[in-house]
Parts: C-alpha cells; sequence; structure tokens
C-alpha cells in the first residue's frame, strides 16, 4: 500500500514535468511572438526588447525551463533579467516557491491569481459534484429498479436532454429567467464561504445546478446501466434467498457492487473538474482558474497558459492515483502492489 | 394429514415476444422431512425454475406461476413478500449451483453469514459470529476462525461450496434446495459434499431437494426420483425402483448414456438422439417422441396425444403410452442387458 503510493507519486511528478515541458515546447514551437504581446498598440523595438529582457524570453528555451522548474522549487524574482534587477532594485516582484511565473499581462505573480480564482473553482466543482452524485446516482437507481416503467422513461429521457443540451446555453437560460427575470435568486457574484456561508450557496445555485445538470444525465445512464447488471447477478438472488429485506438487497448488495465504476468516473470528472469549468465560469462571469485560462488565452499570457495547464493536468494525474487507491479498498479482489 | 412439502400442478410461464415460455407444467410431488428427493433432467427441463418457484424468487419477474406450493399447509404462492422473506433462509434455504457467482465478491465470508442469521434473529454481532464459526467448522472447513474473515474468491472452489452450504444451514432450515451442489466440484470433493449434506440431515432432520442432472448424485442421497422432460414429470418413484425398474424410455436413456467403469471399453456409450425440446415448442403429444427409440410400440399416435402420468407400479408413476407389460419387457431385454 505504501509503496504502491510511493511509486504513483513518483510517476505523477514525473508526467506533470513531462506535460509542462511539452506545453514549452510547444508554445515555443509557435510563431507567435509572446513579448510582441506585452506591448500595446505604440510598440517600438525598443520597448519590445526591453520586455523581451525583463520577461526573460531572450534566454533560450532550455533555460526559461530550467528556470521555471527551479522557480517551482525555491522561487523567483522578477523581473528576469539581472541587468534589470541592478538597475530598478525597486521593481523586483519576488515570487516564493512554489512560483508558477509572472503573468506580463496583469502585472503580477501567477500564484496571487490563482490563489484568488482557486477558491471559486473549487466551490463551484465541489458543490456541482455533491448535486449531481445524488440526482445522478439517485436517479440511476430509481431507473435501474423500475426498468421500462414511465419512471425509467422519465429519468433517462431527461438523462438525454440533460446530455444534449450544451452547458452555455442551460447557463444562459438559467441565468435568464430565475436570477434576472424572475429574481428568485442573486446573479450570481462569488461571495467567499468564509464571509457568509448562505450567501455563497446562494450566488453558486446556479452555476452548480448547470453543471450538475449535463454531468448527473451521464451519472443516471452509468449508475442505471451497472445497477441493472448488479440485480441480475448471482449474488442478488443468493441475498433475496436469504430473507435480506427489499432495501438492504438494494443498497448493501446492489449499490456496493456499482460503487467500483461511479467512484472511478466520479473522481475522474472532479480530477477534471478541480482546474476549472471554463464555459459555467465563461457563462457566469466567476473568475475561476477556467475563466482565468480562456482570459489568458485571448491575451496570449503564455506563462499563465504554461501554470494553468500544468496545474489541471497535476489535478487529473492526482485524481487517477486517488482512483486507483480507492480501488484497493472498494474492491477486496483487488491488491495494490 | 398433509405431507411436509407438497406441490401441486404447479406451473411456471414466462410470456415472451415468441410465445409462452412454459417452463414448468403442471408438476406435482410431496416431500416428507427427513427425506431426499432428487429431480432430474437435462438443461432446461425445468428443474432451477422449480426450485426458483419453491423459493419464491420468481417474484418481480415476468414470470406466471399457478398451483400450490404448501409448506406445512401454508400456500407459498400466496403469501405476501413481507411474509416470504420471513419464511427464506429461516425455514427454507438454498444451495446454489455456482457458489463463485452465487456469492458476493464484496463481503467476506464472515459477513455474509452473519447476515443469513441476523436478518432472521436479533442477535449481538459476537454471539453471530460464533454460531458461524461453529457451523463453518461442522461443515469441514479448517480454521474456521481465521478463514471466516476471508473472501470468497480466497476459498477454493470445494470450500466455497462448504461455506455456501453453511450459509443455507445456518439458521436449521427445514427445507433444503441444493441446485447442482457438486456439478462445478471435483468428484472426490463431491463425494464429501453429499456425505456432509447427508449426514446435517440426519442431524437436522430436514427436507431436502437435490436437484441434478446427474444419477449417480442421486442414487446416493435420495430417498425419491423424480425426472422431468420439457417441464413436466415423466417419471416419479422411490429410488430402488427407479434405478431397478425404470419405466420411461427416456430415464432409459439417462441410465445407458452414463459412463461405466465396468462396462467393456469397446462398448459405445449410448446417447440420447437429438437435442431436448425449445419450451416455447414443445413437440406436440409426448414432448420426448421425436427422441424416442421405442415409440413404435406405442398403441396410439404419441405425437399427437399427450400421454397422463399413470401409476406403473406402487408408488411408481411415468408418462407413457407403451403398455406396462410391454415397457417391464422391453426393459429387461434391451436395456438392462447394456447397463
Amino acid at each position: 500500500m505504501f509503496w504502491f503510493t510511493l511509486r504513483r507519486l513518483v510517476s505523477v511528478v514525473a508526467m506533470v514535468f513531462l506535460i509542462t515541458a511539452t506545453t514549452f515546447a510547444l508554445f515555443y514551437a509557435s510563431p507567435i511572438d509572446p513579448a510582441r504581446y506585452t506591448c500595446g498598440k505604440n510598440c517600438t523595438p525598443t520597448i519590445l526588447e526591453g520586455n523581451r529582457k525583463a520577461l526573460g524570453y531572450d534566454k533560450p528555451v532550455l533555460v526559461q525551463y530550467t528556470n521555471f522548474i527551479g522557480g517551482l522549487f525555491v522561487g523567483r524574482d522578477f523581473p528576469d533579467n539581472d541587468e534589470l534587477k541592478a538597475q530598478h532594485p525597486e521593481q523586483i516582484v519576488h515570487c516564493p516557491a512554489p512560483c508558477l511565473g509572472y503573468s506580463p499581462s496583469q502585472h503580477r505573480t501567477i500564484n496571487e491569481m490563482v490563489g484568488e480564482a482557486w477558491p471559486i473553482s473549487l466551490s463551484i466543482a465541489l458543490g456541482a459534484f455533491i448535486l449531481w452524485m445524488v440526482v445522478g446516482v439517485g436517479g440511476g437507481i430509481v431507473a435501474a429498479l423500475n426498468k421500462g416503467k414511465w419512471q425509467d422513461r422519465t429519468i433517462v429521457g431527461s438523462a438525454l436532454v440533460g446530455f444534449s443540451l450544451p452547458t452555455f446555453f442551460v447557463g444562459l437560460v438559467l441565468l435568464t429567467f430565475p436570477a434576472i427575470k424572475w429574481g428568485l435568486v442573486p446573479i450570481p457574484n462569488y461571495v467567499p464561504f468564509g464571509t457568509s456561508p448562505v450567501k455563497w450557496a446562494q450566488n453558486l445555485i446556479l452555476p452548480w445546478i448547470t453543471l450538475a445538470f449535463f454531468f448527473a444525465a451521464s451519472y443516471v445512464r452509468l449508475t442505471r446501466a451497472y445497477m441493472i447488471e448488479t440485480m441480475s447477478e448471482d449474488y442478488i438472488r443468493t441475498a433475496n434467498a436469504k430473507g435480506v429485506a427489499k432495501w438492504a438487497v438494494i443498497f448493501r448488495h446492489g449499490l456496493r457492487a456499482v460503487l467500483t465504476p461511479i467512484v472511478t468516473a466520479a473522481g475522474l470528472d472532479l480530477g477534471g473538474l478541480l482546474g476549472g469549468a471554463i464555459i459555467t465560469e465563461s457563462v457566469f462571469s466567476m473568475h475561476g482558474l477556467g475563466y482565468l485560462a480562456v482570459h489568458s488565452v485571448t491575451t496570449m499570457d503564455l506563462p499563465t497558459i504554461v501554470a494553468l495547464v500544468m496545474i489541471v493536468s497535476t489535478f487529473i494525474v492526482l485524481a487517477n492515483m486517488v482512483v486507483d487507491i480507492a480501488y484497493g479498498f472498494i474492491d477486496p479482489r483487488v491488491k495494490l502492489s | 394429514m398433509s405431507p411436509f412439502l407438497r406441490v401441486n400442478n404447479l406451473k411456471v410461464h414466462f410470456p415472451t415476444d415468441d410465445g409462452v415460455v412454459r417452463a414448468v407444467d403442471g408438476l406435482t410431488f410431496d416431500l416428507e422431512k427427513g427425506k431426499t428427493l432428487g429431480i432430474v433432467g437435462e438443461s432446461g427441463s425445468g428443474k432451477s425454475v422449480t426450485s426458483l418457484a419453491i423459493m419464491g424468487l420468481h417474484r418481480g419477474s415476468r414470470a406466471k406461476l399457478s398451483g400450490e406450493v404448501l409448506l406445512d399447509d401454508q400456500d407459498l404462492l400466496e403469501i405476501s413478500d413481507e411474509e416470504l422473506r420471513g419464511l427464506r433462509g429461516r425455514k427454507m434455504a438454498m444451495i446454489f449451483q455456482d457458489p463463485l457467482s452465487a456469492m458476493h465478491p464484496y463481503y467476506t465470508i464472515g459477513q455474509q453469514l452473519t447476515e443469513a442469521i441476523q436478518v432472521h434473529e436479533k442477535v449481538a454481532k459476537k454471539v453471530a459470529r460464533t454460531k458461524v464459526i461453529d457451523m463453518l467448522g461442522r461443515v469441514g472447513i479448517p480454521n474456521p476462525n481465521k478463514r471466516i474473515d476471508q473472501y470468497p474468491h480466497e476459498f477454493s472452489g470445494g470450500m466455497r461450496q462448504r461455506a455456501m452450504i453453511a450459509m443455507a444451514l445456518i439458521n436449521d432450515p427445514e427445507l433444503l434446495i441444493a441446485d447442482e451442489p457438486t456439478t462445478a466440484l471435483d468428484v472426490t470433493v463431491q463425494a464429501q459434499i453429499l456425505d456432509l449434506m447427508r449426514d446435517l440431515q440426519s442431524e437436522f432432520g430436514s427436507a431436502i431437494i437435490m436437484i441434478t442432472h446427474d444419477l449417480g448424485v442421486v442414487a446416493e442421497i435420495a430417498d425419491d426420483v423424480l425426472v422431468m422432460y420439457g417441464g413436466k414429470c415423466i417419471e416419479y418413484a422411490e429410488v430402488d425402483s427407479a434405478f431397478h425398474q425404470p419405466d420411461h424410455p427416456y430415464t432409459w436413456g439417462l441410465l445407458t448414456s452414463m459412463p461405466r467403469l465396468d462396462r467393456l471399453k469397446q462398448d459405445r456409450l449410448l446417447p440420447i438422439a437429438g437435442n431436448p425440446p425449445s419450451l416455447i415448442n414443445l413437440p406436440p403429444g409426448c414432448a420426448f417422441h421425436p427422441r424416442c427409440a421405442f415409440r413404435e410400440f406405442a398403441p396410439c399416435a404419441c405425437d399427437e396425444i399427450v400421454p397422463d402420468l399413470l401409476e406403473s407400479y406402487p408408488k411408481h408413476d411415468s408418462r407413457c403410452h407403451i403398455p406396462v407389460a410391454k415397457r417391464a419387457d422391453l426393459f429387461a431385454n434391451v436395456i438392462a442387458p447394456r447397463l
């Protein structure tokens, strides 16, 4: 168990480095000059070169990558040029470890930006996750137990609708009607949980529903399919033959066996969402990681893009690891070694 | 006094898009406590469907049941789901064919057996656990206090079947239904399991229904034999009578297709020609007539009239158009020399 986790952690770290290296490589293979985007309309060659030096884009790619990785462990100081640091010591910005870089478009460290955006993404992801697990798994069980009846048809039909409607459409409908026209809920504007848990939830309810609507649909289908399969297993018949009560057969024997695929899907989906829900955050103007990613792409803020790719990929790789370890606890037939 | 278990004209029909599957079509038998009934037949003859019907395990499926299943004069087809759940596992229990798929892969043997106790009795976990360890020991599982915490996949096939038997016996059921309990096992283990069941029967005095396609198992353990074909009983007799004076061409077929050590090597086995009938489209008349080698001896058309189940000898019923005397003659002169 311990060695399994350690080995997986090592491969997680290796994977994340590989991803950052690839992102870096792609970034410099592109014909875009990152320095050009840092110097507005009245760009002179002097300003351009100055910016290039300040951001360290004049150095070879390998050096830049090493600096980036070094920053993750020991922190960095910007501007990324000794000459400039000596000339204007008052302008030096310190970025403590793990330093993700410096955003030329926002003029601050990416750590600060991520620090502000991450609680928003986390709030959206966790709330939506709970909502879709309850609705999706619950709906799937009800549908499976009433296979072929009207309950099943209704649930599966709604799931198809939920699956087919694009998130931006559901988000806009929710924003327009309950929030703007009917005034049932405030127009979403993030309030930290620490400030007021009630307002936090009120403002997040629409993004939660938007995301959960989509995800719940696939969990309904997943749970229903596995539940139907499991309820026809021999061991369910054995449980019935033992005289176990109906609800206990469904939950203790049926759902217990369906847990493995559900946990797998849930872990991976949550891992992906922790890196930000791009469309939902954009529709509701929630400045989370997803919103930040869109913003940094439109402004060609390359250091931010690299940092975000790294964060998102880390979440996904970690989620994979957690799911694998969870198997060892859920399924006694799986040995972690 | 009425018998402990009386199955009267039991029918289990499954309506499907292609027609009605008559899996069990009018089955009648009695069983007393302390006795064992062997139900024999090929795959698809309706043996397992019968056992599931007695346990009420067809409820919630599309099966249509009729007739009577009287256990201590209580009709199991009429009682409520709740009453039935109270009987299952306590008054009547079932041993399934494949213990690997019949046991929950995610719970330990101990958890599954303890559950079987606690469903019916409010007892402390510790008390139940002691009882489980005791029962595992009695069915011949070594180191029961260690093995109780293992999962089904950590047991060997024979041990798993013992655990399955322990689970069925844990509440001292009065009726035990064993659906091919030894089919998936080695012959050596098979013999041990049969011995075990016999010992436990003499200890608890339960009634056993042994479902099998293995005539050897029946000869070993049963008091009465019921041979099924195409969802119907075609021969029903006490075990001695059934083996010494089998009275139906299908039963003869089963006997002659069984390998025996004392038979000469050059004598080939005699399989029954053809395939078991489709239960949707049973042949008209006697369901066995397309495969029957002796239909020429019948005085009437086997492919038109369904024969009745009639008493040929005392306590020995069979369902065949051929006259009893002719059948006795055929068995003595044609079949017996081949056995």
